[in-house]
């Protein structure tokens, strides 16, 4: 565990938006039946959030918990606690179907912070990224230049970006190419 | 000549003079100057050569439809051909060259295809270039490539940057003049979220140079107070210098903003690639005038009337110091008056109707202009400029009535709505005859998701031509756009506008109407494809028919102008050629882009490193360090082979092999896919993926795998892990990962949705290395923790547990015939693993080996590789896999197919191993010939090659292929062709080269 | 370039994250089906100018895949709806019959 790195090893691209690799941290991929009580409880317990609903996420620090689809939830929790969760959600869901799998290792999660990130991501994804759509606590799925991605946002200046592992150089380039190239002044908030 | 007047220009700034060159001189021209509006005060009136015939042109136009006035700009890595100078903002230090030319603007020798025009009629390359056949190839085709193309190819790398940008709005408004303005402020004051957008670097479009009223006001200062109230609308945003380029499906739309290009050292990019996803979309894009088709009406100095009077009001800038008017309508009238105003003559108003009447037709009078009804313009003298007209009867056929001397002709054929942005996603246009011009049909717009239309015209794009309908179309347009996108909050009343009253337009298509042929062949249409009324009807005649075809054929419309002038005249004499309505010819598609925009605002920021992802392994930044001589798989880049200094690739590869076979190796197997599979029917769904039987494969084993298509072909392979009672892991190949993944979802979601399996993707979860060859186990020892002995841990078996520091799943696989462990560890600890390996394996002779390494191992093995011995025709059954198919089961995906009589034929072309005579490598993919020739005349094949190498273990060339009952002919040998046209002999042998019994593996 | 629902996520999702996946409500033939259940099955596919089921994958959203009722003609998109059934839901056929009637798709009308 010691010898352990993240993707990018905490890589910065300083600038009036900053891209920030976020280092090391917890991820479980939790298919199941996402109305079942115990398994609601055992990702709320473990997280301290409240369940999502679809679109959404919830989270604070670096627990959290994401709606990935209508059967899997991604939780988000202290890098060195995974195995212990694991363990936990093996035994609370002994006898149910469902899948748990450690993903803290194949994803990298990128930090845009800043006055125009959302200026940033628009750049990059398809989606309807104006305050009135899209705000802190929602969380969506979908394309960042050409490779996949989920964001949600941690305040109004700052999304935390999640790809896989072996395109982590090439989302955190993107996005400090665009963040670089600076401000479009479309979204108002309004 | 043209000069620059002093009172006059109200966009250019007379206090800051800015320099550039043209062709090499030094000019000076003011900030807010255009290059064409520069050039033309500077005199400059020659500006560019056509494209055929090299007639020498001036500008015609002084805005987006331009054909004439193309320069190359700038330098260097900011060289761009084909600028269009009349939406060219001035900058200092801009340096413009002119085209198509040879070997100067002034004296061009290929002029002297001017002289040949009578030679150079339309379809001339159809008809000139077809025979004799071998000179197409070497003398017509090079020296047509020489003499093709507008401008000059960039040489050097771009160094600007690009950027796309994605936004949703309710209703995005292209165009910035009255009507768009009406619009955005409609929409935007009911609250929907407006994007407004106009090409031009102002607002207010005409009416600031032809100043309407406006609800009481001129219009200039309507058109301030409504940009200001706009501006302070939150939800409205307005972009100068930004062309609605396209419309597509579902609201969809493309927008280009040109952010730099007046400003090239300011920071930021260049152009912004603007992808729009619009609830309604409001095409308020104007008209456009179009030119009359009269001899020599391509001379410079022939102007379209309003182009005219924009350079004199915007930049003060006349043409010259007497015009003649020549029109069909009223509006040109404006320009005569302005004309007048600005204290230059105006000798004559030619006007083609014989009866006129209007507010404009007594102003002009008053100023004591001359008007000459019913007449026209048989032809402009002049030779690189106009020196003066011919008039004629506009009824007759030429004969010439008086001569005028003037510099300049301002002409107007009436205006056509910039009906382009309506049309692309299919908005349908109609005739109206009246005001002789294509409008779009209310009735047939385009329509959306919904089924409902998602495009409105408004304004003069609309077929209004007066300011009252345009104001009341404008902002109506925005209102229903913004109720449409459900915004109903109550707003304003439409702003009222009013202008003079204008008589009919008369539609002229050619002048005089009776033109004989050496007028008409001298009356252009396309003035940058050089297409005259001549070769319309040629094409007419000769039996191009469709308006489709007859384009093609004359090239009118095909420039980079993409016919925004010359469409719809050209349409009118095909279809008087053809004796037929305009609306029965139709007119030819409308394609975005509206105006051409740059390659890489398309590619915005994917370029260079950015071109596309690369995807790294955690031990990438190791191999890229070590000598890594990378080959794409996917988007994966894996060492081919690892060069050490002064060593070929072949070399390297030789030793990887060997070193491997006879010491240790180590190789990089990260990108192999990892799925994990769980459920209680997960056994249950792997039976129904792979040809084998999986649910039996006790705990703690591992079994090789082989997937088909539901039509029966190989798909991927690979080795399955049972971890647990209820769950699997599938190893997939390196570009099966994410296709197999979504191949199994797939099926459980779509056929077996009551199984009860979830899978998960862990491919990139885990840094999977190959610890291979005699010296593995002692290296492991070395490190310790787990018992990895053959008695714990044997060949085909799995475990979990510790490695040194490291958490670890050890895989007893191999695929390359040697003591092997597949070991993976978390991806975060792979380079920490990978290290230690080097330094336990220091001792053992340790060296990575790349894939080519990996490759030649399977070979000599007899080893499948999915994607060498399969390319998606080939069955299991071709590679002697028979064995591999579960007979047990009733079902697995392939397996009906699999009873189809051509899947079990036994003549099927099946795997063997090939051998040279002399020992050489086979090349790859060469095909086995057979007697006799196919129906082709083709000679026939008996097989082909699919992996061949040199095997530095055997010391020869070994090879796989797939050969016409392959297995039964063991010990023949067959010939294979090679591309010299030789033939090569190889022997067909067992397709495992090396160590057959397997010993070496399983120890 | 469309723009589709996703009935999962339950938000208007552009073509370029999605993947389309051909028609929509094929029966699988297995082992003992007949040749002629087997191609129709394998190769033979509607192609109409009109009303059309499809697949989609919503790849780069949830990664589940849904079907669309779509017009082919206009692009209009009539509905969408979850994989996981045997025919159109009658609510989006209804919808297809106010629009286009007499309207007929494969063995649904």
């Amino acid at each position: 565990m010691s010898n352990a790195v993240s993707a990018l090893q905490g890589k910065v691209a300083p600038g009036e938006v900053t891209i920030r690799e976020a280092g090391l941290r917890g991820m479980i991929t939790l298919r199941g039946d996402l109305s079942d009580k115990q398994i609601r409880r055992v990702c709320t317990d473990m997280t301290d959030q409240k369940f999502p609903e679809a679109g959404k996420a919830h989270c604070e620090g670096d627990k959290g918990i994401c709606w990935m689809s209508p059967d899997e939830v991604l939780l988000l929790v202290p890098y060195a606690e995974v195995n212990d969760h694991l363990t936990r959600i093996a035994v609370a869901l002994k006898g149910k179907h469902y899948l748990a799998e450690n993903v803290s290792d194949a994803r990298a999660l990128l930090y845009v912070e800043g006055e125009f990130a959302r200026e940033v991501m628009a750049k990059l994804a398809p989606v309807n990224l104006h305050p009135d759509t899209f705000g802190p606590g929602d969380f969506r799925r979908t394309r960042l230049g050409q490779v996949a991605a989920a964001f949600w946002m941690r305040d109004e200046d700052t999304f935390a970006v999640i790809c896989f592992r072996s395109v982590a150089g090439y989302a955190f380039d993107l996005l400090a190419a665009s963040a670089k190239a600076g401000a479009v002044g479309h979204f108002v908030e309004g | 000549m043209s000069t620059r007047l002093a009172d006059h220009g109200r966009l250019v700034n007379k206090n800051k003079a800015v320099s550039f060159t043209f062709n090499g001189k030094h000019l000076r021209g003011f900030e807010g100057d255009t290059l064409a509006s520069a050039l033309l005060a500077n005199d400059q009136m020659l500006v560019g050569r056509s494209f055929k015939y090299h007639r020498p042109r001036g500008v015609v136009a002084s805005g987006a439809e331009e054909p004439n006035g193309l320069v190359n700009l700038g330098k260097g890595a900011r060289f761009e051909p084909n600028q269009r100078m009349t939406t060219t903002e001035l900058f200092e230090g801009m340096t413009a060259t002119s085209q198509n030319h040879w070997p100067t603007l002034e004296f061009d020798v290929g002029a002297i295809n001017t002289a040949l025009a009578r030679f150079l009629p339309a379809g001339f390359y159809y008809k000139m270039f077809m025979f004799p056949r071998p000179f197409w190839k070497h003398v017509y085709e090079p020296f047509i490539r020489k003499s093709a193309g507008l401008g000059q190819a960039p040489k050097d790398r771009d160094e600007d940057t690009y950027e796309h940008f994605h936004t949703h709005v309710d209703v995005l408004v292209i165009g910035g003049g009255i009507a768009g303005l009406a619009a955005a402020h409609a929409a935007g004051e009911r609250g929907a979220r407006v994007l407004l957008m106009e090409q031009t670097t102002h607002w207010g479009g005409r009416a600031a140079v032809d100043t309407p009223e406006i609800d009481g006001q001129p219009a200039p200062e309507w058109i301030n107070s409504t940009v200001q109230a706009i501006e302070n609308m939150q939800n409205v945003d307005m972009r100068l210098r930004c062309t609605g380029a396209g419309v597509y499906d579902h609201g969809y739309a493309l927008a280009y903003e040109r952010l730099t290009d007046h400003a090239p050292d300011a920071e930021g990019p260049r152009h912004r690639l603007w992808r729009i996803r619009a609830k309604q979309i409001i095409t308020a894009t104007g008209a456009i005038e179009r030119p009359l088709s009269f001899a020599a009406n391509d001379l410079p100095g022939v102007l379209l009337a309003s182009a005219v009077r924009d350079y004199v009001v915007n930049y003060g800038a006349s043409i010259g110091d007497r015009t003649v008017v020549v029109t069909n309508n009223d509006d040109a009238y404006r320009t005569a008056i302005t004309l007048k105003q600005a204290g230059l003559e105006v000798p004559v108003i030619v006007d083609a109707r014989t009866q006129v009447e209007g507010d404009l037709i007594d102003r002009a009078r008053a100023l004591g202009i001359r008007i000459e009804t019913g007449k026209g313009i048989a032809k402009v003298k002049g030779g690189k400029r106009v020196t003066g007209v011919a008039l004629c009867a506009q009824a007759g056929e030429g004969a010439v009535i008086e001569e005028i001397d003037c510099d300049c002709v301002a002409m107007s054929g009436g205006w056509s709505p910039v009906v382009h942005l309506w049309s692309h996603c299919g908005g349908k246009l109609n005739w109206d005859a009246e005001q002789a011009m294509f409008r779009p049909d209310p009735e047939r717009p385009p329509t959306s998701h919904d089924g409902a239309a998602f495009v409105a015209t408004a304004g003069t794009a609309n077929g209004h031509l007066f300011t009252a309908e345009v104001m009341g179309d404008g902002w109506a347009a925005g209102r229903a756009a913004a109720k449409a996108a459900s915004h109903m909050t109550r707003g304003g009343e439409a702003p009222l506008g009013q202008d003079a009253a204008e008589g009919p337009i008369s539609p002229v298509w050619l002048m005089p109407q009776g033109a004989s042929h050496a007028l008409r062949s001298k009356a252009w249409l396309d003035f940058q494809n050089d297409v005259k009324v001549s070769d319309v009807q040629l094409a007419a005649q000769e039996g191009f028919e469709s308006v489709e075809h007859a384009k093609r054929y004359t090239t009118l419309g095909m420039a980079t102008d993409q016919g925004k002038l010359s469409n719809i005249n050209g349409l009118a004499i095909l279809s008087q050629s053809l004796n037929d309505d305009i609306p029965n010819v139709g007119t030819t598609t409308f394609r975005p882009p509206y105006t051409p925009i740059s390659m890489a605002s398309i590619a915005g920021v994917a370029r260079d490193d950015l071109f596309q992802p690369i995807r790294k392994t955690p031990i990438s930044d190791w191999a890229n360090d070590n000598g890594a001589d990378n080959e794409p798989v996917g988007q994966w880049r894996r060492p081919y082979a690892y060069l050490r200094p002064g060593e070929s690739v072949e070399d390297a590869v030789n030793r990887e092999v060997k070193n491997t076979r006879e010491n240790f190796g180590l190789l990089d197997a990260s990108t192999l896919g990892k799925l994990i599979v769980k459920g209680p029917d997960a056994g249950k769904f792997l039976d129904m993926m792979y040809t084998n039987m999986m649910s039996t494969l006790p705990i703690g084993k591992c079994r090789y795998g082989l997937m088909c298509s539901e039509n029966g072909f190989l798909v991927d392979d690979g080795v399955v892990v049972r971890m647990a009672e209820d769950t699997w892991l599938c190893h997939t190949t390196t570009g099966g990962a994410e296709r197999i993944h979504a191949h199994m979802e797939d099926w459980l979601q779509c056929e077996w949705w009551d199984w009860k399996v979830y899978v998960a993707n862990v491919t990139e979860q885990y840094a999977q290395i190959a610890v291979v060859g005699p010296n593995a186990r002692k290296v492991l020892r070395k490190l310790g923790g787990m018992d990895v002995s053959a008695e714990v841990l044997p060949f085909m078996q799995w475990a979990e547990g510790r490695i040194g520091d490291f958490d670890a799943r050890v895989f007893r696989i191999s695929f390359s015939g040697e003591l092997s462990y597949e070991i993976a560890v978390p991806a975060g600890q792979g380079r920490a693993f990978w290290d230690a390996l080097l330094e336990a394996g220091e001792e053992f002779g340790v060296m990575p080996y790349g894939t080519e390494a990996l490759h030649i191992m399977r070979a000599e093995k007899g080893f499948i590789m999915i994607g060498d011995e399969t390319d998606g025709t080939v069955i299991p059954q071709d590679l002697n896999l028979q064995w591999a198919l579960s007979k047990k089961k009733e079902d697995y995906l392939g397996k009906r197919a699999h009873e189809r009589s051509h899947m079990a034929d036994p003549g099927r072309w099946k795997l063997v191993g090939l051998e040279t005579e002399d020992g050489s490598v086979l090349p790859d993919g060469a095909y086995a010939i057979a007697s006799g020739t196919n129906e082709n005349g083709q000679r026939n094949t008996q097989g082909r090659v699919t992996s061949t190498y040199y095997s530095p273990t055997l010391e020869k060339g070994i090879a796989m292929g797939l050969v016409h009952k392959g297995p039964d002919r063991m010990g023949e040998v067959i010939e294979f062709n090679k591309v010299d046209g030789t033939t090569i002999r190889a022997k067909i042998v067992d397709p495992v080269f090396y160590d057959k019994e397997g010993e070496k593996q399983n120890v | 370039m469309l723009i589709l629902h996703c009935p999962y996520c339950g938000m208007d999702v552009d073509e370029t994250d999605l993947h389309a996946g051909g028609q929509a409500h094929l029966k699988r033939e297995g082992p003992g089906s007949s040749d002629e259940d087997f191609e129709d099955y394998l190769f033979l596919r509607e192609n109409p100018k009109g009303v059309h089921f499809e697949r989609w994958r919503h790849v780069y959203g949830c990664g589940k895949w849904f079907h669309a009722a779509r017009c082919t003609n206009t692009l209009e998109v009539f509905g969408t709806y979850p994989a996981q059934t045997l025919e159109p839901p009658q609510e989006i056929r209804d919808k297809i019959s106010g629009k286009r009637p007499g309207w007929s798709w494969g063995m649904f009308k």
